[in-house]
Formats: C-alpha cells, structure tokens, sequence
C-alpha cells in the first residue's frame, strides 16, 4: 500500500464572512491576500510536506488551484521543484496538472522532466481536466476541456517517449521541432495516475490505459461503484483491475485528544469546506460537461457526486444571512463523520473506521487529507501522530488485506480469470455492514 | 527574351495603399502569389500577357505594400482582396494562385465562389496533407526552402534567372519581409485551415484546375488529390519530374495547361 | 557591486561531432540524451549553486533555453524553485524568462510569485524575447515576438500590483477573470534586469522602464556603446544612468596553476562555444528581427562579435571536414583570451585582468561564467577559488570604485547634473589590441 499526505495549501487569513457571502472561495478578491503571511504559510506547507519524509510516508501528494485562497498551489510543480531536492525519499504524487489550462503542453513536460530529474525518479504525474474556474483563470475555453486533455496528455507522452525532432500538428497544439533536451528519469516515462470527483468519463479512460483512479473523498457508496464501472471496462481492455488501480483520498483529523480532534475536523468546514460553495456559472463554464453530464446536471441543481452536497445542504445557496449560513454549515459537521467523509480522533479511535475505508473500498493508493485553518502546532502534532501511530498500524492493515500498489503490481498487469469476468475490487457487504 | 511591358500602380483598399504588377491586354488575370513574395516576370506571365492582362497585387507586408496589422490570418487577407476585386469591378475574374496564394484562392473561394470566373490553384497549401506534411519553411533559410521547391536548383534556366548568383542585400531584406509576413498568418496550424475539407463544398459551379507537381516536396501531392476530390467537378493536372514550382519547371506543359483551361 | 555566478546547464555528454555535423547545438536528436547521466549533472549544477550561496556570492544567475543540450534548464523556474529554499541569502536572479513562448503568461506570474513567497523574497525576474531558437521549439510566432513580449510583460507586472478580478484583453492575450491568489513577496513587485547581446531596441527599452540591463559577455567597446546609449536615452528621460544600471558577465576560469585554468578555458570552445554555431535560420526566424536589425543582417552572415565567427558555411560531410573544423575552433581560443571575451589564471593573474574590465564598464551587477565539460572536481576548485579568493578582492575594487548595485542606487534615482546625461564607464582604457572585430 502506498500511503500519502495531502494539503491544499490554503491562505487563511481570509475573513470567512467573504467567502460565505460569496458562497465561493473562486472569486474573492486578491486584495484580501497579504504577501508576507501567504509567504510564511506557503513555507510552513513545505515544512510539513518534508517533515512527512522524515516521518516515512510513502508519497507526498500535490494539487493545483488558480485565483482562489483555497489553494496557493497555482502552479503546484514550483512546490513539487523545492520537494524534489529538499525530501529524499518519498515520491512527489501531482494530482494533477490541469493540461487543459497550460496553453503550452510542452513545457509542462520539460518541467515535470526536470522535476523528476532532480527528484531522481520520485515524480508521479497526473493530469486533470481542472475544475471550471481554472477555465475561468487561465481563460482556456472550457468547450474544448476535454479536446484540450486528450491532446495535450498524447502530446507529452510523445515528447518523453519519441526521439526528436518531431512535428506535433494536432487540433489545438501545433508545434513544428519537439526535441525536448531534459527527460524524465524514469523510462519509459513517470507512472501516471489521474485524480477525480467520480466523472465516469475519466474513470472509464484511466481504465483504458491503466492509470490509477484516485477518488478525492467522494462517498463511498457513489465510490465503489466507480470502481465496478473501472473493473468492467478494465476487463474489456483484457485485464483485472485490483488494489494497485484505486486510490483514495481521506479527511483526517487526529490529534491527542477527542475533543481537540474534533476542533480540527470542524476547521475543516471553513468558508464551506472544499467544494461546498459551488457556484454553478463557476463550476460548469459553458462547454466544460458532456452531454450526459449536463443531462445529469439538469435534473438537479449541482452535481450529486461532490461531497459538498453533505457537508452543506442546498437550500443555502439561496440564503442571505450569513450567520445563518454559517451555522448551518457548521451544523452539518456531524453528518459528515457519520458518512466518514471526516474522520477524527485519536490515534487509537481513528482506527476501526479508517479500517472500515480500507475494507471497503480496498484502494493500493491511500491518502490522507488535513486542511482548514488551524495552529502551526496543532498540524504539526497531527501530522506526527498519523505519520508515528496511524500509519504503520495503515500499513499492517494494507498487508492484511493485500493492498497491493502500483510499485508492487504494475496496474494492467492482473490477468482476468478464465471465464472472461472480471471480479469486484471493493466490497459492498462492508458498506452494508454498518 | 523579349518580356511585356510591365508596371507597378498603386490601388487604395481601405487604409492601405496597395502595389499592383500589370501587364498584358484583354480580360483580367488576377495572380496571387506565394509566400516568398512575387518572384519576378516569367515565360509563362508572357505567354498569358497576350491574350489577358495580369494583375498580380503585392500582398501587404511583402515588402513593397505595407504591412496591414488586422491581416492575421489567410481568411483576413481574403476578405481583404475581396474588397479590392469589388472595388476596382473585376468580379467575376479569373485566378491563379500558387502555394500560399492558392490556399488564399480557396479561401476566397469558399467565402465567395461568384467573385470568381475560373480558379487555377497550383501545389496550394491551405489543406492539411492527408499523407505527409508541409514542408516548414520557418525552420529554413529562404534560399534552402527555394532549393527544396524545385527538383532540379541547379540547372534550371527559369530559376537561375530568379534566384541565381549571390543573395543580395535587397533579396534577403524581401525575402525576411515574405517570411515575416507569412508567418503573422500562417503560422499555426502551419500552412492550412483545419476546416477547409468541409469548407470546400461550399465551392459550387466554379471551373477550377489543379497543377502540381508529382515531386512537389513542399506541398504534397495527397493535398492536391483532396482539393480535387473536394471542389465538385474540378481538374487534377499533374508534370512528372517537377516540384513545387511548375510555372518555373514545366513551363511549357504549364502554360498549355493553363491557356486550355482559361481558353 | 552585486556579484553572481552563472553557469548554463550544458549536458556534456552529447558527442561533440554531432553537434559540429549541424553547426548548432539547437536541433540535435535528443536521442543522444542519457537521463541518468542529465540527472547527475543537473543536480551537480544545482549543488554548485548551493556551494555559491554558502560561499557569500550575492546572486545565483539563471538563465533558460529549450530543445538544446547545450542548456538543461529548459524551465528554470523548476531549478528556482528549488534554490528558493535550498539556498538562504543570495538572490535568485532569472536572466530571463523567455515571456514570448510561455503562452500563458499568467501561469508565469503566478509561478514567480511562488517563487518570491518561498524564497523570503529574494527573486529577481528578468525577461527575455528568447532567442530565435526558443520560438521554433515552442512554436511561438517569431512574427509576434515583440508584441508577445511587450503584452506579455505588462500582463504579469498588471497581474501583481492591480487589485483582481479585473479583465485584460490584448492583442494577444486575453483574460476576463485575473486574480491570482499568490502575489510576490516584494512590494511592489520584485525587482526587475534585463539581459541581452546588445540590441539596440532592447537597450532603449531598459532605459525608458529603469530596469538595469545585463550584457551577457559581449565585447567591451560595443558593450560600452550600448551602455552610453542606455546613459543618452535616461539623460533625455530625466535621470543620469549609473552604475545601478549595468550588468556584465564575463567569462571566467580559475585554477590553481594557469595550465590548468587554460585547460579549462578551452573547454569553453567544447562544440563551438556558446553561441557560435548560430545558425541564421534558427537564430533568425520569420519576422523575429526588427526591420532596422534585418538591414544589418542583411549585410552580413550572422553575429560578429564572437571570435572564430563563420569558420565554416556548410554542414560538415567527412571526417576530415569535421577534424580540421575542430582544429579551427579551438584555434580561435587565442582570439578569446586576446579580446578579454574569456579570462583565465589563478587568483592572482586573474584579478588585473578583471579589474581592467570593471574600469572599462563600471558595471554594479557583475557575475562570473564557467562553462565547458570539465570534470567536477576541477569544476569545484574553480567556484571555491573564484569564491573564496577572487570574490572578496572584486567586493574591494567595486567599492574603490564606487560600482553601486541595483540594491544601494535606485536605478533611475540618480540626478542629472546640470540637467545633462554623463558618460558612462571609460571608453579610453579599452586598449586597440582589445577593441575586437
């Protein structure tokens, strides 16, 4: 198993009241955005990131957001740069580059070259589509996302894998002398593994080519069968998907007490929690979903598959009185441990229910996830319990359950049984079991 | 070689004061010219001057008609020759294009295909090549890219005319002005308009001919065959031995193609 | 004085005759690259500047191309990022971004800002139009080049002192919802040098913006041309131009005996040196040059100023062509030394002879260049010398001659006396023997 850390790497020093007014992170002005503190915390992130080295995680993984104090990881590989030589051993996991929005493909991938240079071969890329702000940022046209992906993905793997000087004339990407003169260490090229809010497209192309689908702490239920939709196109790509093809993304928050667990966990709820606050002319710029999604979309307000649907309830979207909205956020907390979309405690109670995940979900790439605002100090000793306590205890568990990850079993690799029929990844049953 | 009497007038299209070769008598031959600029008066201009008179407009940013800075595109720079044919009243008229030229004829074509009378397209760029691809002439010097336009650089008469002995100062300065300009429009996507297979059938009752050369390295034969499988009704000529340049190598077979197609 | 060191990240295991074959480090296969091999040096690189920033140097200079092993770092900004936090007290001076081929120049700015934040505030960007190669490897429009760049810089200057959102619609480039939510740390942006090869129309815009203006090791007389040109426009601006405003780098290798330093400078020469090889249609590309710089070029081949230039104007075919080429090029190095485009010794010989250029320019930035395979340990003694010896001595001569840096003299602070712009550095100690091609 392959065990991770994870951050958004959040400015919050933000009156709270101008996110909730907004019901959006995107958007608030960067007025409210002091350099000084934003420099201390960015380097406070990469404190933490080194110090989960030292406390032998597995993977450090990364994500990029632009123009919202949600995430100063605008452009993520800067952070991913510093890593590569200022961590030893863990693996630098980008989940992901939002290709669609870089304009220039090639770059990118003489920057993920040098990273993983420099790393000396820790660098796991992944890619995604970006969410429909990034569209809004960096002004790419979210009516061909998915053309853009698709290319600009072709595009780099090509770079890394054909010895130049080649032309490149595809439909949005023209380039006439691709020889780029930094490669990846890694040959053929990095593992690639792709991060995702359960869009069944994605899903269904990391299946056809083997990538790792990493659910960013969706539910478990809309989850697993994600999974099933993966393991079936897998089998008709003519493999058995297993452990080493899942991973997850979990919400975590330990802390030596209970109670100071549980202050943690509702800092997770700030200015909405993660994706709470959605606004749909921001989410779904025009062009950004298929036709099946906006079908999806039509019949209900806002995606259904966002965890944010838990956390805050829809009708606030209409409100106006922010302590209101604020305390009905801040309401739902409870709800959200129940589903385990947060799961707080001690190191000792965190236990059975992070088992209860695993067993559910049997994913070979697991991640956990600290975020909101909350003392130095306090982050530090969660991140030291769950690196000295919960992840060794993670580990034994993974073994247990034979939890195999991409470094053990090369995903694809699986033969499918005799009959042709692939066997189920997860396990509903210990959903059911309650 | 006796060449017709030729001159340069000036023709105000919008903001900019456009240069204009003319020569020759009878109805008008509108040339549009490639992208290293007008090469110079050649047989076959003479051949044709007896019976048509020749207008080839020196496309602005070339060098001698100034740069237009709206022109950003090969579409752009239809529509401005569109306005010059109806100004000057010579539409219905009969064109010629050569390489970038022909990929602005059937741009214009296809905008308008009643401005012209009958269009003769010749090694055009303007079409992805299904097989092969556009030679990148941004990746040469001029002379390397005029050396690898046709098969034979060295021994032919046509192009020693044009193109031999040392490169002068002016040359070079013309050459860096086509090349600049070209690439403001032609830059990416390199040479075509990725909708032009589906733009083309909009091309309707238009006589066209299509010259190339079965050699031509700069704009591959596959993309002629598709221009003449996309514009209905249209003629695919094509010279062995040549490249891209027929008018220069072929000229014999090329004005005879030419004079029975035009008649 | 404000004192870097500079290397470019030359992968050195590309054979050398491939290179010599195409007359140009721009365009060979990178088939011929060994990542293992380039993940070894890049990080050799990387020690070194650390080891520079231990050593006391003011500045670790950068610089960026692509598609050539002659330069690894063909995003910079990744080895900034990590000096921002491997290293603690020199500045990180980025000579330059390469703006024109970014396409999102917004991407760019938000990566600098990540860069100033986690540095504690010690970038310094540059800009760049990039060399003619940088467009074709990225596929910018060479045509555009100029006008990518003046939007491009406005963008990012625009994107970290204008309050967001606000909309920015160019010629070019074309945003509706600018916002970053990282901003540099340095208020009110970092500060900003240009470098360059002498363009005149590059000189001219340094001085209209009071960025100081880096000649990267061109030859003294023109080099001191340009800066009295700079010093001419901001006299008629307003302000006298000092040493505040100039930058040079300057070839330097160091060892303990002068056989070993000749060694190593020599090795400078490795595949024609820097820039020799420049082939026009690569180095000029459609519509990259002014009309003014077509006309000069029109006269002539290529760039004079470097020494050995146009040896040969054809692709090598035989072995024979390639050897007595080779011979050639290294038969230049005399003309290297002989113009000062290339200084070696030992710590002591070396001084004089950078002292003489310092006179000459009067420069307030100042950064050493070693390049050239050599193996890593000759490499190190180098920087150590250059560092430990060479660097405190240069400290006392810029200060006995008053080379204020850009951090002592606001650039463009400095009065006008008598409201007339004064000359700058000392045309009359370039000696004939060294005024170059």
């Amino acid at each position: 198993m392959h065990i991770m850390w994870f951050t958004e790497r959040a400015y919050h020093y933000l009156p709270e009241e101008e996110v909730l007014k907004r019901r959006s992170f995107f958007g608030v002005p960067n007025s409210f955005f002091d350099a000084e503190k934003g420099s201390q915390l960015l380097n406070q992130y990469l404190d933490e990131k080194i110090y989960s080295d030292e406390l032998g995680f597995d993977g450090v993984m990364l994500n990029e957001h632009h123009g919202t104090p949600f995430c100063m990881g605008a452009v993520m590989d800067v952070e991913a740069a510093v890593l590569a030589r200022a961590t030893r051993r863990v693996r630098i996991v980008l989940l992901g580059n939002p290709i669609p929005t870089v304009a220039n493909p090639l770059r990118l991938a003489e920057e993920l070259a040098m990273i993983d240079m420099i790393s000396g071969g820790r660098l796991v890329p992944g890619w995604v589509r970006g969410a429909g702000s990034e569209q809004l940022a960096n002004n790419a046209n979210p009516a061909y996302n998915r053309e853009y992906f698709d290319e600009a993905h072709d595009l780099i793997l090509a770079a890394w894998t054909r010895p130049g000087p080649f032309r490149w004339e595809s439909k949005h990407f023209h380039f006439r002398f691709v020889n780029p003169w930094v490669l990846p260490l890694q040959k053929p090229h990095p593992p690639i593994w792709i991060p995702g809010l359960i869009s069944p497209e994605t899903v269904k192309w990391c299946a056809a080519h083997k990538y790792p689908y990493v659910a960013l702490a969706t539910m478990l239920k809309p989850t697993l069968e994600m999974w099933d939709l993966y393991t079936a196109e897998a089998a008709a790509h003519g493999y058995q998907a297993g452990p080493e093809n899942f991973g997850y993304l979990q919400p975590i928050f330990v802390h030596e007490t209970e109670e100071k667990a549980d202050e943690l966990g509702r800092n997770f709820l700030f200015g909405g929690g993660f994706a709470n606050f959605a606004r749909p002319e921001w989410m779904f710029p025009p062009g950004y979903n298929s036709k099946e999604a906006t079908r999806r979309l039509a019949s209900l307000y806002a995606n259904p598959n966002l965890p944010g649907k838990t956390l805050v309830p829809q009708h606030l979207h209409s409100m106006n009185d922010i302590a209101a909205i604020k305390k009905a956020v801040y309401d739902n907390y409870d709800t959200a441990k129940e589903s385990l979309q947060i799961i707080t405690g001690t190191p000792k109670s965190v236990m059975p229910k992070l088992r209860k995940v695993l067993e559910v979900l049997r994913p070979g790439i697991f991640s956990f996830w600290l975020d909101g605002p909350a003392p130095r100090a306090d982050r530090m000793t969660c991140l030291k319990l769950l690196g000295a306590e919960v992840l060794p205890a993670v580990r034994e568990i993974g073994k247990e359950l034979g939890l195999a990850d991409p470094f053990q079993v090369a995903p694809g690799s699986r033969p499918l049984a005799a009959s042709g029929r692939p066997e189920r990844v997860g396990s509903p049953e210990a959903l059911a079991a309650g | 070689m006796a060449e017709t009497n030729h001159k340069e007038e000036t023709f105000r299209v919008g903001e900019t004061e456009l240069r204009v070769i003319k020569g020759g008598q009878g109805k008008p031959l509108l040339v549009l010219h490639g992208e290293l600029g007008f090469p110079g008066w050649l047989q076959w201009l003479d051949a044709l001057a007896k019976k048509r008179t020749i207008w080839i407009p020196l496309h602005p940013g070339f060098g001698k008609t100034p740069m237009a800075s709206w022109i950003m595109n090969v579409r752009d720079l239809g529509a401005f020759y569109s306005r010059f044919i109806r100004e000057q009243k010579l539409a219905p008229v009969d064109v010629i294009g050569f390489s970038l030229g022909g990929w602005l004829a059937a741009e214009m074509a296809v905008a308008n295909s009643a401005q012209f009378g009958k269009m003769v397209l010749v090694g055009a760029a303007g079409l992805k090549p299904p097989a092969g691809e556009i030679m990148d002439m941004f990746t040469m010097t001029a002379r390397g890219y005029l050396n690898a336009n046709v098969v034979d650089s060295r021994t032919n008469p046509e192009f020693a005319k044009l193109f031999g002995g040392e490169q002068t100062p002016e040359q070079f300065e013309a050459w860096e002005d086509a090349r600049a300009e070209t690439a403001r429009i032609a830059w990416a996507p390199y040479m075509y308009t990725q909708s032009m297979p589906e733009l083309l059938a909009n091309v309707s009752g238009l006589p066209t001919l299509i010259l190339w050369g079965k050699q031509d390295a700069v704009t591959p034969l596959s993309a002629g065959e598709l221009y003449h499988q996309k514009i209905a009704g249209s003629k695919l000529t094509t010279f062995d031995n040549c490249g891209h340049m027929p008018a220069v190598e072929k000229p014999a077979d090329f004005i005879k193609a030419i004079e029975s197609f035009l008649g | 004085m404000h004192i870097m060191f500079f290397t470019e990240r030359a992968y050195h295991a590309v054979p050398e005759d491939e290179v010599l074959k195409i007359r140009s480090f721009f365009g060979v296969s990178n088939k011929f690259f060994d990542a293992q091999k380039g993940s070894q040096l890049l990080n050799e690189y990387i020690d070194e500047k650390i080891m520079c920033d231990e050593m006391g140097f003011d500045g670790l200079m950068l610089n960026e191309h692509h598609g050539t092993p002659f330069c690894m770092g063909a995003v910079m900004d990744v080895e900034a990022a990590v000096l921002a936090r491997a290293t603690k007290r020199a500045k990180i001076v980025l000579l330059g971004n390469p703006i024109p081929t970014v396409a999102n120049p917004l991407r760019l700015a938000e990566e600098l800002a990540m860069i100033d934040m986690i540095s504690g505030g010690r970038l310094v960007p540059g800009w760049v139009r990039g060399a003619g190669s940088e467009q074709l490897a990225n596929n910018a429009n060479p045509a555009y080049n100029r006008e990518y760049f003046d939007e491009a810089h406005d963008l990012i200057l625009a994107a970290w002192t204008r309050p967001g959102p606000f909309r920015w619609e160019g010629k070019h480039f074309h945003y509706r919802f600018v916002n970053p939510w990282v901003l540099p740390l340095q208020k009110p942006h970092p500060p900003i040098w240009i470098p360059g090869l002498i363009s005149p129309e590059t000189v001219k815009w340094c001085a209209h913006h009071r960025y100081p203006y880096v000649a990267l090791a061109t030859l003294l007389k023109p080099t001191l041309e340009m800066f009295n040109m700079y010093a001419k426009i901001a006299g008629d601006l307003g302000y006298q131009a000092g040493p505040e405003n100039f930058g040079y780098l300057q070839p330097v290798f160091c060892a303990d005996t002068e056989e070993k330093a000749e060694e190593l400078g020599k090795n400078f020469l490795f595949g024609g040196g820097f820039s020799h090889f420049a082939r026009p249609e690569w180095m000029f590309p459609p519509g990259y040059n002014s009309k003014e710089a077509t006309r000069r070029l029109a006269a002539q081949a290529a760039n004079p100023n470097l020494p050995g230039h146009g040896l040969i104007d054809h692709d090598p075919t035989s072995d024979a062509e390639l050897q007595s080429l080779k011979k050639a090029l290294y038969g230049t190095y005399p003309e290297w030394l002989r113009q000062s485009q290339m200084i070696t010794g030992t710590p002591k010989t070396i001084v004089p002879k950078l002292r003489h250029v310092l006179e000459v320019l009067r420069p307030g930035i100042f950064s050493f260049w070693l390049d050239g395979p050599a193996p890593l340990k000759d490499r190190r003694r180098c920087v150590e010398l250059l560092g430990k010896e060479v660097l405190p001595q240069l400290r006392e001569i810029g200060k006995e001659l008053g080379l204020s840096d850009p951090f002592e003299v606001k650039p463009g602070s400095r009065k006008l006396s008598n409201g007339k712009a004064e000359a700058v550095g000392r045309a009359d100690l370039i000696a004939e023997s060294t005024m170059g091609a």
